[in-house]
């Protein structure tokens, strides 16, 4: 067996050995339920998962660094990143087995959230397309959620550090297109800039997918964008891994 | 084995490794002697590939640790400084993790982990997690893992710092038992084990080779005892420094 994949393995295994998944999964289930209830979802008497999706962007904002921010402070914390880049492996195949292990842990917790499609379709004729969407959207959304959490977890050996830099980029991200954010972008630096915010913008992409508009240049965004934090990461790891 | 000319590497303004230049044949032990901070661990981790250097060049079992990386980790097997392991596993499972990551399946993994146990005394421990083991276990930990898969090359950063003197003496035996058929590199700061295991002795200090020979030229050499000669010859040069500035 490659190397690759038994570091994908041991990340996937650690994370289950550890409380990490299990408090992760625990609070990541009942918050995405809670707010889609709390939110009104009999009242709305509408069988879709719109609502339950729409809790998405914020609910990872914060428990995908939770995830993301060990990754790599945890390795240079113990030293093992010197145990772990003396084996056969090059940087980069390091970097994707763990982000992939970590993106498994996220993937897991989506699928557990299947008692939620059972619920719309029970209650009325639910809509197949939105909900493969929505689950899509998140998943991407997800990844690049992490891969930016991956960067900062290699910017620092202190994990409390990585969250919060990763809960800020990923904000920033999230909200650049809110109208407080383009509003001071554009009276600060340029109102062309302003109108750049909104392509790279999550929350914009993201409810795009989740209606169930499938376009490819959203798709080609959240994958870009994960590759351009994960290739970071590299360049990050390989300048400075024992620092 | 290993060849290494003009190895540099600097962090920020303090230079750790100052044109490091050795050779170390199948069959030798070489101890790497020198005082903290004198570029030991740094020259280990060029030579495991886990730091690139900033200058000059090395070949392990014929590859280059620049260009071929991943060839040189293959070849050897490498004891960090602190040995260490992912707390949450149980050495069972960090030893299978080693194996699977370089490449040992099957029945030859299981053959290689019980040799790796038993050469380092490991059984009693095999299901406790890593973190609440005491550090001679740990650090014999990290010498199964870096013989599990039985490599031409060793490159151990203080082997028997934190065993007991009984571990000790098993480490020192271990290490004689593989000389013949392997090159090996140790580094420590007990001068009897130098003198115990091994048929080099490379002196460094600040950064810099300051006397590469075998024990017993050493004493013949510069008379007294190997202690005396460490000291005479890491102090040297510090005084002359001081001197000069």
């Amino acid at each position: 067996m490659s190397a690759c994949t038994s570091i994908f393995k041991r990340e996937v295994k650690s994370y289950f050995a550890t409380p990490i998944a299990y408090v992760f999964l625990v609070i990541f289930l009942f918050f995405s339920s809670f707010l889609t209830f709390s939110k009104g979802f009999f009242e709305s008497r509408e069988a879709s998962m719109r609502l339950f999706f729409s809790n998405m962007p914020l609910l990872f904002l914060f428990l995908v660094p939770a995830i993301s921010m060990r990754l790599w402070a945890e390795e240079r914390r113990s030293n093992s990143i010197e145990f772990l880049f003396t084996l056969p492996v090059t940087t980069g195949q390091a970097v994707l087995a763990k982000f992939f292990a970590a993106w498994s842990v996220l993937v897991i917790a989506l699928a557990l959230t299947f008692p939620m499609v059972l619920t719309v379709s029970y209650l009325g004729k639910a809509d197949p397309g939105p909900i493969a969407t929505g689950y899509l959207g998140s998943v991407l959304m997800a990844g690049a959620y992490l891969a930016i959490g991956s960067f900062f977890s290699a910017l620092s050996r202190n994990q409390v550090i990585a969250f919060i830099l990763s809960v800020v980029a990923c904000g920033a991200f999230l909200y650049a297109d809110s109208p407080q954010a383009m509003e001071f972008v554009a009276t600060h630096i340029s109102s062309r800039l302003a109108n750049m915010l909104e392509l790279i913008s999550f929350q914009t992409r993201f409810e795009s997918i989740q209606l169930g508009r499938l376009q490819l240049r959203d798709l080609a965004f959240f994958l870009l964008l994960s590759s351009g934090w994960l290739w970071a990461t590299i360049v990050l790891l390989e300048e400075r891994k024992g620092a | 084995m290993i060849q290494v000319q003009e190895l540099r590497k600097a962090f920020g303004p303090i230079v750790a490794v100052d044109g490091v230049s050795f050779e170390v044949a199948l069959g030798d032990v070489l101890g790497f002697l020198g005082p903290n901070g004198a570029g030991k661990s740094t020259t280990m981790k060029m030579l495991s590939c886990f730091l690139p250097p900033d200058g000059g060049a090395a070949t392990v079992d014929g590859h280059d640790i620049v260009r071929d990386p991943v060839a040189v980790r293959r070849a050897i097997g490498y004891l960090p400084e602190n040995a260490p392991a992912y707390e949450e596993m149980v050495p069972e499972a960090f030893l299978r993790f080693v194996c699977e990551a370089r490449g040992i399946g099957g029945a030859r993994r299981r053959d290689a982990i019980d040799k790796v146990t038993q050469t380092c005394a490991l059984d009693s421990v095999m299901h406790q997690p890593i973190g609440t083991l005491s550090k001679g276990y740990r650090r014999r930990l990290g010498l199964a893992q870096a013989l599990v898969h039985d490599p031409k090359v060793l490159i151990l950063d203080e082997p028997t710092d934190g065993l007991d003197p009984n571990q000790k003496h098993e480490v020192r035996n271990l290490i004689k038992e593989l000389a013949s058929e392997k090159c090996i590199i140790i580094s420590t700061h007990i001068l009897e084990e130098v003198e115990a295991v091994c048929n080099r002795i490379i002196i460094i200090a600040r950064g810099r080779v300051l006397t590469d020979t075998t024990p017993s030229a050493v004493r013949e050499k510069e008379g007294g005892t190997l202690d005396e000669v460490f000291r005479k010859l890491t102090t040297r040069g510090k005084a002359a420094k001081g001197g000069a500035a």
